[in-house]
């Protein structure tokens, strides 16, 4: 039973990674790429932390062994660190490219521009 | 005080990721090395982090972090997954950059507020701005081009910023 829960989790996240890594080849510009290359792959790997952190709590309840422990903490750690970079990162990115000059194409509005233009005025 | 402060983490943080060496608890070794490593890390640390750090001490406050990181910001990222798979197999997409007004007070709030709004898909923040109120959004398919609340971009993420970052 817990073996099916654990392909399960397995299967979702290997479906986002995929959906990230076609949407660099859907998208046409940085930023709608960036929405899923970085944000796709997140869900994807919180899925596979919540898989490994499954398999290491069952395995310390049957066997007692210590390592499963220090696996489910140090992966419950990473996924923190993860959920705490990934925006900051993908932020970082995006107001960079904003302000290196690549403008979002097919844009319906950009309210951003609009903004840097009226301080430069 | 916030080298207290910079110190408790550090050692939380070390006897985390050292669970399980004697036992399921911590040989005495490990407990020194943590000692001294958390010690080396809370003083070169002490100038930078800031005044108001006894708030993050507060086990209320992480009790709620918890529950909005389980609740609300996964339910959300749950949905907004499914939104992109959508359009990203079927390429209908209508991205701009919005301005959303935001009604917050301090940097953590703004933090918190734009940094969920990242994590959920679809929408990406470029900029916050406190001195406007405002935050600068990418917005995979846009459907109202000038927002009057943060509402249909970020659903109740605001509030649940106000309260966590106060």
């Amino acid at each position: 039973m817990i073996e099916i829960i654990i392909y399960a989790f397995l299967a979702v996240s290997v479906t986002f990674n995929i959906l990230g890594s076609l949407s660099l080849h859907r998208f046409s510009d940085v930023y709608t790429r960036l929405h899923g290359a970085t944000k796709c792959t997140t869900f994807g790997t919180i899925f596979v932390v919540f898989a490994v952190v499954l398999h290491s709590i069952w395995q310390l309840r049957e066997t007692n062994n210590p390592k499963y422990l220090q696996m489910a903490l140090h992966s419950i750690v990473a996924l923190i660190a993860l959920m705490l970079t990934n925006p900051t990162g993908a932020h970082a990115i995006a107001k960079a490219a904003h302000l290196s000059g690549y403008k979002p194409a097919k844009a319906v509005i950009d309210a951003y521009e609009r903004k840097i233009r009226g301080e430069a005025q | 005080m916030s080298f207290i402060i910079a110190f408790i983490w550090s050692f939380v943080l070390w006897l985390v990721l050292t669970a399980g060496t004697r036992g399921m608890l911590w040989s005495a070794e490990e407990l020194i090395a943590g000692i001294i490593f958390a010690s080396i890390v809370a003083f070169s640390t002490r100038n930078i982090i800031g005044e108001k750090t006894t708030r993050f001490l507060n086990p209320l406050r992480w009790f709620g972090f918890v529950v909005y990181a389980m609740g609300p910001l996964f339910w959300g990222m749950v949905k907004a997954n499914l939104d992109v798979a959508y359009r990203v197999i079927t390429g209908k997409i209508k991205p701009g950059i919005v301005k959303v007004p935001v009604d917050l007070e301090n940097d953590a709030q703004y933090t918190i507020l734009s940094n969920s709004i990242t994590l959920t898909p679809g929408t990406l923040t470029i900029d916050a701005c406190p001195e406007e109120k405002a935050l600068y959004v990418h917005w995979i398919h846009v459907t109202e081009e000038e927002p009057k609340t943060s509402e249909i971009v970020a659903g109740s993420f605001e509030k649940w910023a106000r309260r966590l970052g106060k």
